[in-house]
């Protein structure tokens, strides 16, 4: 037993010793074990993917070498994954952390274990818009957008199309809640009026006493926030058989094939709003991460990879391996002015930072860090013509 | 024209929706009202005997609709109900057979009748979901619109629309007829008046060499055409998903006990005050009113006596006074 803390004192120290010398650890804690399992290891693989893209460009500041550390979230339980976050920080002695994965444990390792050691930490995956307003010093960011965001999106499409007047239904849970409130605040900041904004519940069969609610309250379209194999689209159908709305306006939870299929033909000329990712970003990392041999379409690869890069290059914008450098330098990297950098061109990314250059890092999600330092999220605006869902634009 | 479009506008929202609404529960709750007439228990299957029974006719219509048999403009579930009380009836009097009767022998109190429903509901539920899957299924054909809210602008030239599905005006017209055939059954045959006799008093129906299996039977074989019609019906009217038809037990017990538990009438009468008042009373009057009153009086709020949130609470509050104030139900059953 002696023997065998001996030793390991002595890998700590040599680790240690050796991170002043040329290694930057960076933390990635993922939840390995637990609900999201299965999509952790892709995400931890295209974070490492990002930070061996950096060391092999041998372009990062003089001799230093990146090298990830994981560590488990768990994704549910906050106590494991503290302990986790405070092991990479005290242990291993992380300057920054890629992580956490899920919004609850993101939370708790923020407060308990980032902000007393003030590590920056950049979530791939955490959403919920309560960390938008987390006390975080500066330190936490996401590459995801805040479940919130999509409010202001169909807000925009519907000023866009010249929509001022809509009632709003919305299943009533923290989401649908959530988001009718966010939609509420952006779409009346832009001067367009709710006539009611109701809930409704799902599982249930008869909906015209809400239908009846909003149609007597008015509105040019009906803006829908709810499931499509839930009430949402009971609500749209007893709105179409009482003739009370023709167009509506869909937030994600309504994208679905089946929506379609039901409905295709009442429905044309519906519009709504569904994340997505598109673009020369995307196309250069999925090809990356093919190379690789990662699988680019789970979910938050794109995410994952981002926000490693993101990491490398506020610490190469720094000049310095060290937290504060992480902190204060990833909004700098992240939004324009600059070069946009795509996945794959980290390295031209580090050359422009060390001749003192800006970039742009536009990333496999089109990375635009708004607000307290989270993504602004690619949404994509479609409108069902010919029984299908279009794309309008994106946004 | 003012006045033509407020009654229009009422109509569409209110009076339609509530009336389908409506005979769909007062079908469900003439079942649970006549198992505890005859039988003597709060039947909490009754919801899922609903979705499985839909369940058959659903199955059954898709085979009818495989082999290009179609009812015209009319949906084909309706030439598939029979098929569906059939294969109902099998399964309830099977469960009597295997669950009910042992209780029934063993002279059972009530309450723990509820009980053994209550699992016979949890197995229903499953089963339904096994065959069927726990999806929305849509079985509806044929024409959907007797009248759309466009047509019927463009007819009368008025600014609201009246739509009146062809699934609300059948849900309305075969409720009407099975309500009649019930009740002329229940008054004019031998059988229907040795089952009112057997729920009046069960000792002297036994007594008077009434056959207590052949009522049971008889019962059974009712309450799963009753059920199988009103859970058809809503299906065709909204759509088929197992969770909605256990959700409606609610409504449906709620019609059956301010009606009176064991009162047929008091059924239908239940099914109709539930539905108007969901509908009702959290309406938003201000589209009627706008039209009604001069421009000077115009509402500018909603004028919405309760938010719909409370949709559930108004079944709710109308159940618990009429408990207060007739323990028995509008229409003298029995107590509960």
């Amino acid at each position: 037993m002696k023997k065998w803390l001996l030793a390991s004192a002595a890998t700590t120290l040599l680790a240690a010793g050796a991170a002043q010398a040329q290694d930057a650890k960076v933390g990635v804690i993922l939840g390995f074990t637990g609900p999201i399992e299965s999509l952790t290891p892709s995400m931890g693989a295209s974070a490492e993917l990002a930070l061996t893209e950096v060391n092999e460009s041998g372009k990062f500041l003089e001799g230093v070498t990146l090298s990830p550390v994981r560590a488990d979230s768990t994704c549910i339980d906050s106590a494991a994954a503290t302990a986790a976050a405070e092991r990479l920080i005290t242990t291993d002695g992380v300057v920054a952390i890629m992580g956490a994965d899920c919004s609850g444990v993101t939370g708790a390792i923020l407060s308990n274990v980032a902000v007393p050691n003030g590590v920056p930490m950049i979530s791939p995956s955490a959403t919920s818009p309560a960390l938008s307003n987390a006390e975080d010093n500066g330190l936490f960011f996401r590459t995801s957008p805040s479940d919130a965001r999509q409010g202001e999106v169909l807000a925009s499409i519907l000023s866009e199309r010249d929509v001022s007047s809509v009632a709003v239904t919305y299943t009533n849970n923290d989401y649908g809640k959530g988001f009718a409130d966010s939609f509420a605040a952006a779409f009346e900041a832009e001067g367009g009026s709710i006539t009611l904004s109701a809930p409704h519940e799902d599982g249930k069969g008869d909906y015209s006493a809400e239908i009846g609610a909003l149609a007597s309250a008015g509105g040019d379209v009906l803006v829908v926030l709810g499931y499509s194999d839930q009430g949402g689209k009971g609500m749209i159908q007893a709105a179409l058989d009482t003739g009370a709305f023709d167009t509506f306006a869909m937030g994600d939870g309504m994208y679905s094939d089946a929506l379609l299929a039901d409905l295709g033909g009442d429905i044309e000329g519906s519009f709504g709003s569904v994340p997505w990712a598109e673009g020369e970003g995307t196309e250069a990392f999925t090809t990356l991460a093919t190379e690789a041999g990662i699988n680019a379409e789970s979910s938050y690869t794109r995410e994952s990879y981002d926000a490693a890069a993101l990491i490398a290059l506020a610490m190469m914008k720094g000049g310095e391996v060290s937290s504060a450098a992480v902190a204060a330098n990833v909004l700098d990297v992240a939004n324009a002015p600059g070069e946009p950098i795509l996945p794959g061109e980290l390295g031209k990314a580090l050359e422009i930072l060390a001749e003192g250059g800006d970039v742009d890092y536009v990333g496999a999600t089109n990375v635009e860090l708004v607000g307290p330092g989270e993504a602004a999220g690619t949404y994509r605006y479609y409108e069902i013509t010919d029984g299908a869902f279009s794309t309008v634009s994106f946004k | 024209m003012d006045f033509l479009n407020a009654l229009v506008a009422l109509a569409n929202f209110v009076f339609i929706p509530a009336i389908a609404y409506g005979s769909q529960l007062a079908l469900g709750a003439l079942g649970v009202t006549l198992i505890y007439g005859i039988l003597r228990f709060s039947n909490f299957a009754h919801g899922d005997t609903m979705a499985i029974g839909t369940m058959f006719t659903i199955l059954v219509t898709w085979g009818l609709q495989a082999v290009g048999v179609s009812f015209g403009p009319l949906p084909t579930a309706l030439l598939a109900i029979p098929f569906g009380i059939v294969l109902t009836s099998l399964l309830v009097l099977g469960t009597d057979r295997l669950v009910y009767r042992f209780y029934r022998e063993q002279k059972a109190k009530p309450v723990i009748l509820v009980i053994v429903s209550m699992g016979v509901m949890f197995i229903y539920n499953g089963l339904t979901r096994l065959i069927i899957g726990p999806g929305d299924q849509n079985f509806a054909d044929g024409e959907r619109f007797l009248i759309s809210a466009r047509d019927f602008k463009a007819m009368t030239g008025l600014d609201e629309g009246l739509a009146l599905k062809s699934t609300q005006a059948i849900t309305v017209v075969v409720a009407i007829l099975v309500v009649a055939l019930l009740f002329w059954f229940l008054n004019h045959t031998r059988t229907g008046k040795s089952m009112r006799a057997y729920s009046d008093n069960e000792d002297l129906a036994l007594l008077s060499g009434i056959n207590p299996e052949r009522v049971v039977m008889v019962t059974w074989i009712i309450v799963a055409a009753l059920a199988v019609v009103a859970g058809t019906l809503y299906g065709l009217d909204k759509s088929f998903k197992p969770f909605t038809y256990f959700q409606i037990l609610l409504p449906i017990f709620a019609s059956a006990i301010v009606g009176g538990l064991g009162s047929p009438l008091g059924a239908i009468a239940g099914g109709f005050i539930i539905a108007f008042s969901e509908v009702g009373i959290t309406y938003a009057w201000k589209k009627v009113l706008t039209y009604l009153l001069p421009e000077s009086l115009e509402p500018s709020g909603l004028v919405q006596l309760l938010s719909t949130d409370y949709k559930f609470a108004v079944s709710f509050v109308i159940l618990i006074i009429v408990l207060l104030f007739r323990p028995t139900g509008l229409f003298k059953g029995k107590s509960v």
